[in-house]
């Protein structure tokens, strides 16, 4: 099966407190971890250990700058066969429908059978897959939490509905999968793997190389654009309890208490 | 005036809660507008759906079709095709079932489309102003929306208040006809249900509730100590699953349980609103965790800015002193 898998770089939300910059026009950048989206991650493992019961190839691609290369080759060290930068200043400021449209346009230069991205990434839209599924005319599931392979035609896949239930699907290939985190447990990448795949050359692709008009993506082609990023305000917030953590336990205590959280 | 349409979600002859946040959102995006429900489905179950809308929404468009008494998103996409109109505005539920429809859907209307979408504020010209949350709730943004071409947009649950005035007393169109011969290359099998786990934490009073702060599987000992120490049960957010820490059945969430305790300990929980959408009935929540501008801290009625693998075996073991 010829299996591509769509990752991106974003900031690690394990290893960073997010915080908004001085005017409000980003996130504050500076000394950013960034690793590969987590639930990219889970469906680079979904993929190799299919490409593994079945065989074929895994290629993952990313659309981002220089840096997102060392994402691709992250999860070629997993065990991916093949890394595609898709990489142009004409993609900065992409909206969802932007990036999907720049991946259309390397997945119809290559077959492929399955086509997985993560379910969401950093800003959380969850509909890159979605998108990318309806310009390609293919069938779509999100949240899948489950593949099993039927044959060479079909797939049954588990969707993470609400209440942690499993909806099961029958999906004709070739189709579009966004991948939900917990489906399986993403192999370690260790140092040795990184510099075994680190001379292992990963073409990239301009706007014009795809045949992409600048115009129709990035910034200039994205109907939907963020503004500013302000820290939320979703109510009174909390009581802070402060002191040594002495006297802080002693606090707690005494409001449990009252509040019959201590038995 | 553009048309603004809301997709109802119900399930066994009940519209869903969002059915009024929808009307209420809505009302925020155009105070005058005429608001058209869509309410799909099979059988019987659908009239009492409709005639609840029916109250809320200027006009309810009825779909009954044997195809529909799953919602299959595939197959409701195809149906939504047909009825909304180039300009036209659609509210989906950001659930499950919002996040597989629409993103396509969008593409295949030439809409635009924004996600999780908390707030309206305002709309100028074709130009809409929305609020929406990046990084698990970290940070919000203001989104700019051009709906010159239609837009569809999913509306996060529990984010508008709802509106009962029910004032509406709306028609209901059959559209069936809409619905003959759509298919689909997906199709609905079975749902598997949740399994029940040792501990039912639906049911329990206080919750000792952990995140990705316990950092390590070993660690999730201290909350096991702590809510002995307290006579509560351990429950757990979304990462501690993942990572096969603690059992799926103890997981509070939208994706996990709905949990309703008298008293509720986040313990190195971030708060995203995933994991908010699975407490209710309003508990005394106390949230301990280093990140002093953690979301959990803005919801939480006592919090503590402390690492949790030192500050909870001090207070398991103040309250075994005092026991």
């Amino acid at each position: 099966m010829e299996i591509l898998v769509c990752v991106k770089r974003v900031p690690d939300t394990a290893e960073n407190e997010i915080e908004v910059n001085n005017d409000g026009s980003d996130i504050s950048r500076d000394d950013l971890v960034y690793s590969v989206n987590e639930w990219d991650n889970y469906a680079v493992e979904e993929a190799i250990q299919i490409r593994d019961n079945v065989g074929g190839t895994v290629t993952v691609i990313s659309v981002g700058d220089d840096e997102s290369e060392e994402v691709l080759r992250r999860e070629m060290a997993m065990g991916a066969d093949k890394g595609i930068l898709l990489s142009d200043d004409a993609f900065n400021g992409s909206d969802g429908k932007g990036l999907a449209s720049i991946l259309k346009a390397e997945v119809e230069k290559g077959k492929y059978d399955l086509i997985m991205a993560g379910a969401q990434a950093d800003a959380g839209a969850g509909q890159v897959g979605g998108m990318l599924a309806a310009m390609l005319d293919l069938p779509y599931a999100s949240l899948v939490n489950k593949v099993e392979v039927i044959d060479d035609k079909k797939l049954k896949v588990g969707r993470e509905v609400e209440g942690g239930n499993v909806e099961m699907n029958d999906i004709e290939l070739p189709c579009v999968l966004s991948i939900q985190t917990g489906i399986n447990e993403p192999r370690y990448v260790g140092i040795r793997g990184i510099r075994k795949v680190a001379s292992v050359e990963i073409p990239v692709r301009s706007a014009s190389d795809l045949g992409i008009s600048p115009d129709t993506v990035g910034d200039a082609g994205s109907k939907v654009k963020v503004l500013d990023y302000f820290v939320p305000d979703l109510g009174e917030g909390a009581e802070m309890l402060e002191g040594s953590t002495e006297e802080i336990v002693e606090k707690l205590v005494e409001l449990l208490k009252a509040k019959g959280g201590i038995k | 005036m553009t048309q603004v349409f809301a997709y109802i979600v119900h399930k066994d002859g009940v519209a869903d809660d969002t059915t009024l946040e929808l009307i209420a959102a809505a009302k925020k995006l155009q105070a005058d507008a005429q608001v058209t429900a869509i309410v799909t489905g099979s059988g019987s179950d659908l009239d009492a759906v409709c005639t609840e809308a029916a109250a809320s929404y200027n006009e309810v468009l009825k779909i009954d079709n044997e195809n529909m008494a799953y919602p299959n998103a595939e197959i409701i996409r195809a149906l939504l095709l047909k009825i909304i109109p180039a300009d036209g505005i659609l509210l989906v539920p950001h659930t499950t079932f919002g996040m597989d429809l629409a993103p396509g859907l969008s593409v295949k209307l030439d809409a635009a489309f924004v996600a999780d979408v908390v707030d309206f504020e305002g709309l100028d010209g074709s130009n809409l102003k929305l609020v929406r949350q990046e990084y698990s709730g970290q940070v919000s943004t203001h989104v700019s929306c051009d709906i010159s071409s239609g837009a569809v947009i999913n509306i996060r649950p529990g984010a508008f208040a709802p509106d009962e005035s029910k004032a509406a007393s709306g028609s209901v169109v059959d559209k069936s006809s809409e619905a003959q011969g759509l298919t689909a290359k997906r199709s609905y099998l079975e749902t598997v249900v949740a399994e029940v786990g040792d501990v039912d934490i639906t049911k329990s009073d206080v919750l000792v509730s952990v995140g990705r702060g316990i950092e390590d599987e070993d660690n999730i000992e201290i909350a096991q100590e702590l809510a002995e120490a307290m006579g509560a049960d351990v429950s757990c957010s979304r990462p501690i699953v993942d990572s096969k820490w603690l059992e799926k059945s103890r997981q509070v969430g939208t994706s996990g349980q709905t949990v309703k305790p008298k008293v509720y300990i986040a313990c190195g929980i971030s708060g995203s609103f995933q994991h908010l959408g699975g407490i209710k009935g309003s508990p005394f929540m106390v949230a301990i965790n280093k990140n002093p501008k953690a979301p959990i801290f803005q919801v939480a009625d006592v919090g503590v800015v402390a690492d949790i693998l030192e500050f909870i075996p001090e207070f398991a073991d103040k309250i075994k002193d005092m026991q």
